[in-house]
């Protein structure tokens, strides 16, 4: 409640004095749907570097990762801020998976308690953002408990969202689904993997900062 | 309250499958740590519950990070499956709307259902708008 009221006052504050040029985007969203995978394409077209690494192995990012001063241009617009990358949220983390990928016993605990302790990082972090992108597989069933919690206590907080469908490449990619599973939300659908829509993606993404 | 199978004329428990049905009543009155603590209790007795309502978003979010704690700490604990069903009322006519909507009222908004489980005995819920369906590992 407070906190609310603490944001609501800041925002009150930003419009009023101008615009803040440091605002913090979380990208937030289940393991494995390519939150990294976008952040790195950004940090590369508009910073030269990337921001993590991305692996096919679930829980491949475990720390919060975060790339200051981030400045896009688009369209004669200009854009500033922070990029947040969370560790995908999940309700549960067995090591035996990552065993599956021909991990050693030994390092798949190690990653297994890593991932956890990167799951309540990212929830700890949620009060801290100014706007958050979700990333969702287009190819999954957007229906998860865990994207409605995560996209529930996002709007408790009162954040702006933007829903991001990534892998519309792929065959079984449905958009509609993640659009009518939060119609209340913008949603724009990418491939990160084969840089498809990424002028759509960064037209929502100003839009989503005048929000903040 | 255990879930039972006949086979072969013998009555037979479906292994590692026990069911507890959480009144709302019961965790009405407890704070948030309380209401985590008791169904996560439930949970690591390898029970799927039934909670006869739902937990609030900030409740839900917590549920999650306590269960990581638990991950990190507790042996052969893997996490939970967690599923909610609401009945969609938005189409409802206006009197149905109505009524549920004081049936709620008293009841403190239960007539949603909860479902976790331990994700060792739950392998998935699968849940879309129309159907729940859980598969036991």
């Amino acid at each position: 409640m407070i906190k609310a009221l603490k944001d609501l006052s800041r925002r009150f504050l930003a419009s009023f004095f101008g615009k803040k040029d440091d605002i913090k985007i979380g990208f937030y969203g289940p393991p494995n749907a390519g939150k990294t995978s976008l952040a790195n394409i950004i940090c590369k077209d508009w910073t030269g570097e990337d921001m993590g690494k991305v692996s096919e192995i679930p829980h491949e990012t475990r720390k919060v990762q975060i790339k200051e001063k981030v400045e896009i241009e688009h369209k004669g617009k200009k854009l500033t801020f922070k990029i947040v990358d969370t560790p995908g949220i999940a309700t549960k983390i067995d090591y035996e998976d990552f065993m599956k990928f021909k991990m050693k016993k030994k390092d798949a605990k190690k990653r297994a308690k890593e991932a956890t302790q990167g799951i309540i990082e990212s929830i700890k972090w949620l009060d801290d953002m100014d706007a958050i992108v979700v990333v969702l597989d287009a190819n999954e069933n957007p229906y998860s408990q865990v994207n409605i919690t995560v996209v529930g206590n996002i709007a408790a907080r009162n954040k702006p969202v933007l829903i991001v469908g990534n892998k519309i490449d792929l065959k079984k990619a449905n958009l509609k689904r993640i659009e009518s599973a939060f119609p209340e939300y913008e949603v724009v659908g990418i491939s990160a993997k084969k840089n498809k829509n990424m002028n759509e993606f960064y037209e929502s993404l100003f839009r989503l900062s005048k929000k903040v | 309250m255990l879930s039972k199978g006949r086979r072969n004329g013998k009555t037979n428990r479906i292994k590692g499958l026990s069911l507890h049905v959480l009144p709302f009543s019961e965790i009405s009155d407890l704070g948030i740590t309380e209401r985590i603590k008791k169904i996560l209790k439930l949970i690591l007795g390898n029970k799927i519950v039934i909670i006869q309502g739902r937990l609030r978003v900030e409740e839900e979010i917590r549920l999650i990070e306590d269960t990581m704690a638990m991950v990190d700490h507790i042996k052969s604990f893997r996490g939970i499956e967690l599923a909610v069903i609401e009945p969609n009322f938005k189409d409802a006519p206006f009197f149905d709307k109505m009524k549920q909507g004081l049936a709620n009222r008293l009841s403190g908004g239960t007539n949603a259902l909860t479902i976790i489980g331990p994700a060792t005995i739950v392998k998935d819920i699968k849940k879309d708008p129309k159907k729940l369906e859980i598969m036991l590992g």
